[in-house]
């Protein structure tokens, strides 16, 4: 094949149109609100996805799915699609070759170790039965509407209210005990003199990255390169190894743009069955699911029952926080949706009972969505809060304040940096709060009651272990940064040069960001928000390899003759005595007196152990204003502040849109997102975004975000990641703030407008 | 999607020609529903005939008329003087729905003729009336939040996605076709059909009838008008309930004229007739509006998860007749 698979790598360039606040600091990139590196790219429609690399000898790809939810395929028709104009290969458990089961997430990239195709058994709604390879998409598209499948249907478990009886606690929750019981919690909240007990319900979503999940594969011998949607190329190189039985070294996954993710571009059927058909066909394949595609073939998150019961003393304090539950999942994944999590941390009780279980369905293997676990687990928690400060008459941020605990109250714990109240006071002066009124309907406009709320954010920090940097410097003055990481759009290409121009003291216009290539150093999955973290970790390993093999070039006539790397520091791009500053070389000068064009200098991060002896978490404060319209129960978002504690900030820029997109996640959640499932035949009812509702332009207010940006003192460089944070607390600010408007408390999402008729 | 034929209309005879014994044929206007259908497989058309290039004219008559041609883009009517002036509830309706882009393709012929959104009709794996007669309906028992109160059968409840519909139905529109017998026209509320036993037969048009133009009859009162429309988000949403509503008070409060039709809530837009009936000649007053509404929505029926269409239909009517009450217009 002729095609040349370039890794993609970025030079920050300098901008700071459109931000407010300054100009860009030679010295200290970090922090600056720097344009993102492939802006230009992408509004240029420059910037190649995964479906844009035009092969030669390219095929396409089209699925078809499944309409029952369990039992066996009894007949496959392809004839006439096999006969259809341009049609290649129809692929069905009958003629796909022998594919190991993909290793489950963490240990690979799949969603679901079910093995693929592999015999007659269906096990969901919308599993895919056919693959067709066609010489063109609308070939392929035709050729799958034309499969004939018949089924021997068996009853299946898609009734929530069926399976919910038999749920069980499962082995670990993402390695957490599945119950923490501290003290007898029950009994502490029979007792108590202020009680809150009640359920509350979120329901599926689905993600709806604007990026559809696509792939182009092609073979070359037993080598494998993919081109794909993802947001873990290692894991996605390793999963895919395993499956078609190749070196993990013969397999390359490129991922340089990807056009959002939110949790799940991770490996479902389409990739693995598209590769095996590539492999048939002897040609390379291009496969891009339809939306409809989207909804069936990959998962979502799914479902959750939550019951969170305050028990409060009569001075506010509580005696005892109950959140426990039931989440939907399958055999085959484990993805409990840890929405006990946030209680583990955010309050000092004396007693406490967390717990969690799983009902098994017959579903598309549900997976990681913005902030899993914490994104619907905040909504039940942080309205119960809302609704005991009410019972206490306290201001809920009062509430707050009383309950804030001095180390982790779970683990006991230190917390390595926590500004949760602070973030609340500078939130409530900036937003207003004190004007607000606590009484419920104390204010409208013509039709429209106005209500505030407010309620925690909060997210784990988390680095992943597992990565490795590599920086390239050469005598021109240029530093490459290579790392098999991502860019879905957060900014990462960006703040990473930001940080290696800080770390390096050189201009940022002299780094580049290597990135999205498995072919790269060891990466770590773009999740949990833990990139950030994870890479400059690495970063800082590969930087100080990089400094030994510099002191150890100097040779005996340089300024930094006889210096070990903890005498220096970067400066000016070179290196300098740490007090005796005068000692100083230029990078340039130290190749160039060595005779060297190029250092290449490579090394993994250190093991992430801060976590084992911190408490280590994000936090915020969501404010937010709604109007209900009396008339209709229509509910709109007029206003919003976040004030959050969430580390060192590396790009003001890219960290806002960060922030902001998860609120709006938050409100889509809040008001208007549900997968309408139909449990009578487990299918999946609104599989588009005509039907399924995520928030348009309309729908968001301003939103108004600020930060503390105070380093996190155990973390790398302070950062602890921002991805996911923003859409925690939004569920339960919104239902905080319609209740200030209207009086009703809705405990169950989304919050359409007939639930405040 | 399926290969299919493809034949673009000179004029609108050449257009009923191309369709005339073709029973799987379709006139194509901007595609904005019928290709989404096509991709789906809901719609298998053999041959397309290209409509779009046909009757482009809004023309005014003296009288305050208007006559529209159906190959109008929504977003020329909703942008044109004389209907904002004279119909400014048509314009109002259009531009509440759907897309700035899809706006600029629909036609108004194709947004007349365009097909339900409920989800089972959508779902070729689902049972649906529609779809194939007699095959049974999977969205009476199923997700009906969005679907009919009114007129609705035991073979099916699906609604009519259409917001300038709704505008027409009050405007009392009438619809001009073409067909092999000849031309002729009919009132756009007797176009569409409450769904009985035969659903998949959604209009009174005949095979090959091409709508050639809408017209709009004068209504003095209609500068008094307007159109609300009640949806899960605050643009991009179908109507879970709409009223298009003008209203002519005498000086004095009483009713003099009115115009109600209802969207979201039937199989066709719905021409509140029993409402206006019960308002015409009385007070303009919260409890007469209240009277009409009930009036209305007295043979109203919920499914399991849309019976809040009921109460929303009622209070969203009353709340706009109150309005245009207030307004001090004329």
């Amino acid at each position: 094949m002729s095609v040349s698979h370039k890794s993609v790598g970025f030079q920050a360039r300098k901008s700071t149109a459109g931000v407010a606040g300054g100009k860009p600091d030679a010295e200290h990139p970090v922090g600056e609100p720097l344009a993102r590196v492939d802006g230009p790219l992408k509004v240029r429609g420059k910037a190649r996805f995964a479906a844009e690399f035009a092969l030669e000898n390219l095929t396409y790809a089209a699925l078809s799915y499944s309409t029952i939810a369990k039992g066996r395929i009894a007949s496959i028709n392809a004839d006439e699609a096999k006969a259809a104009p341009g049609v290649l290969l129809v692929l069905t458990h009958e003629n796909v070759s022998r594919l190991s089961p993909p290793p489950l997430f963490p240990e690979g990239a799949a969603g679901s170790t079910l093995p693929v195709m592999q015999d007659a058994s269906i096990h969901w709604n919308g599993e895919p039965v056919a693959l067709v390879i066609a010489e063109s998409q609308e070939q392929a598209d035709r050729a799958a509407r034309l499969i004939r499948v018949t089924y021997e249907p068996e009853i299946a478990a898609i009734e929530f209210e069926t399976v919910r009886a038999k749920a069980k606690a499962p082995k670990n929750i993402l390695g957490e005990p599945t119950c923490i019981a501290i003290g007898d919690a029950e009994a502490a909240l029979a007792q108590a003199p202020v009680r809150i007990d009640n359920i509350y319900r979120t329901p599926r979503h689905n993600h709806c990255a604007i990026e559809l999940h696509a792939l182009t594969a092609a073979w070359e011998g037993d080598a494998l390169t993919v081109h794909d949607s993802t947001q873990m190329v290692h894991l996605t190189q390793k999963t895919l190894a395993k499956v078609f039985g190749v070196a993990e070294q013969k397999v390359r996954v490129l991922a340089p743009f990807v056009g959002g993710a939110f949790g799940n571009k991770s490996i479902w059927n389409h990739q693995i069955l598209a590769i095996a058909a590539a492999r048939m066909v002897g040609r390379p394949v291009r496969l891009v699911l339809s939306r409809e595609g989207v909804f069936r073939e990959t998962g979502g998150r799914t479902l959750t029952e939550q019951r969170v019961a305050l028990g409060a003393n009569a001075d506010g304090t509580l005696a005892a926080l109950i959140h426990t539950g039931i989440a939907g999942m399958t055999a085959h994944n484990d993805c409990p949706e840890q929405f006990t999590f946030p209680a583990r941390h955010l309050y000092a009780a004396q007693t406490f009972l967390l717990s969690q279980k799983v009902a098994e369905l017959n579903i598309v293997a549900n997976t990681f969505m913005r902030a899993p676990g914490e994104a619907v687990g905040t909504f039940a928690l942080e309205c119960a809060m809302d609704e005991l400060a009410e019972a206490l008459n306290l201001d809920p941020i009062e509430l707050r304040r009383l309950l804030e605990p001095d180390k982790d109250p779970v683990s006991g714990l230190p917390f390595s940096q926590r500004s949760l109240i602070e973030a609340y006071r500078r939130g409530a002066e900036r937003f207003g709060w004190q004007n607000r009124s606590p009484v419920p309907g104390a204010r409208s406009e013509g039709e429209w009651l106005i209500g505030q709320g407010v309620a925690t954010a909060t997210y784990p920090y988390h680095r992943f272990p597992g990565g490795v940097a590599k920086i390239r410097l050469s005598a021109d003055g240029q530093a490459t940064v290579q790392m098999g990481v991502h860019e879905m759009g957060m900014g990462t290409a960006t703040v990473q040069a930001q940080y290696a121009a800080e770390l390096l003291a050189l201009p940022v216009e002299c780094v580049t960001f290597e990135y999205g290539d498995s072919s790269l150093p060891s990466g770590v999955v773009a999740g949990g928000s833990c990139q950030s973290a994870s890479i400059i970790a690495a970063v800082n390993a590969a930087c100080e390899a990089l400094f030994d093999e510099l002191l150890k070039l100097v040779g005996h006539k340089s300024p930094l003759t006889g210096l070990i790397r903890t005498d220096v520091e970067a400066y000016r791009g070179g290196i300098r005595h740490r007090r005796d500053t005068d000692r100083f070389q230029s990078y340039v000068a130290i190749l160039n007196q060595a005779g060297k064009d190029v250092l290449e200098c490579e090394a993994p991060a250190s093991e992430p152990s801060e976590a084992k002896r911190y408490s280590m978490h994000s936090y915020g404060a969501q404010f937010c204003e709604v109007r209900v319209n009396t008339v209709t129960g229509e509910t709109r978002v007029s206003r919003w502040l976040a004030s959050f504690d969430t580390g060192r900030i590396l790009n003001a820029r890219t960290a806002a849109s960060q922030f902001r997109g998860g609120i709006i996640m938050g409100i889509g959640l809040a008001l208007t997102e549900e997968t309408f499932f139909d449990e009578r035949t487990g299918r999946i009812m609104n599989p588009s975004l005509a039907e399924y509702h995520v928030p348009v332009h309309l729908d968001v207010p301003q939103i108004e975000v600020m930060w503390n940006g105070s380093p996190d003192p155990q973390s790398p460089y302070g950062v602890r990641g921002i991805g996911e944070i923003g859409i925690t607390g939004a569920g339960a600010a919104i239902a905080n703030a319609i209740y200030n408007a209207t009086g009703r408390r809705i405990r169950e999402l989304p919050i359409t407008l007939d639930r405040l008729l | 999607m399926m290969p299919f034929n493809y034949a673009r209309a000179r004029d609108p005879a050449d257009a009923v020609r191309l369709a005339a014994g073709r029973t799987e044929a379709r006139f194509l206007g901007g595609g904005t529903n019928l290709v989404d259908l096509m991709r789906e497989s809901v719609e298998v058309p053999k041959t397309l005939i290209d409509v779009t290039e046909l009757s482009q004219e809004i023309t005014a008559r003296d009288d305050g008329s208007l006559l529209i041609g159906a190959g109008v883009k929504n977003t020329t009517i909703a942008a044109d003087r004389r209907v904002r002036e004279r119909f400014p509830l048509l314009a109002r309706a259009i531009l509440s729905g759907a897309s700035g882009q899809i706006r600029n393709m629909a036609t108004v012929g194709g947004n007349i003729m365009q097909r339900t959104r409920c989800y089972y009709f959508y779902d070729e794996s689902a049972r649906c009336n529609k779809r194939t007669p007699g095959a049974g309906c999977d969205a009476i028992d199923g997700f009906n939040r969005i679907h009919a109160i009114l007129g609705a059968s035991p073979a099916c409840v699906a609604t009519h996605p259409s917001d300038m519909c709704v505008a027409l139905a009050a405007l009392d529109a009438s619809v001009h076709t073409v067909s092999a017998t000849g031309h002729r026209t009919l009132k756009l509320a007797d176009l569409h059909r409450l769904p009985g036993d035969t659903p998949h037969i959604e209009t009174e048009l005949a095979p090959g009838e091409l709508i050639t133009a809408v017209g709009i009859p004068p209504c003095s009162f209609a500068t008094r008008s307007v159109y609300r429309k009640v949806r899960d988000r605050a643009s991009y949403a179908f109507a879970l309930v709409s009223v298009a509503a003008a209203l002519d008070l005498t000086d004095n409060g009483t009713v003099r004229d009115v115009r109600i039709a209802l969207g979201g809530v039937a199989h066709k837009p719905w021409r509140a007739e029993k409402a206006e009936a019960a308002l015409r000649g009385g007070q303009a007053t919260e409890a007469s509006f209240q009277l009409a509404a009930d009036a209305e929505l007295k043979e109203a029926r919920g499914l399991r998860h849309n019976a809040f269409k009921i109460e929303l239909a009622r209070r969203t009517l009353v709340a706009c007749l109150a309005e245009l009450s207030r307004r001090d217009e004329k």
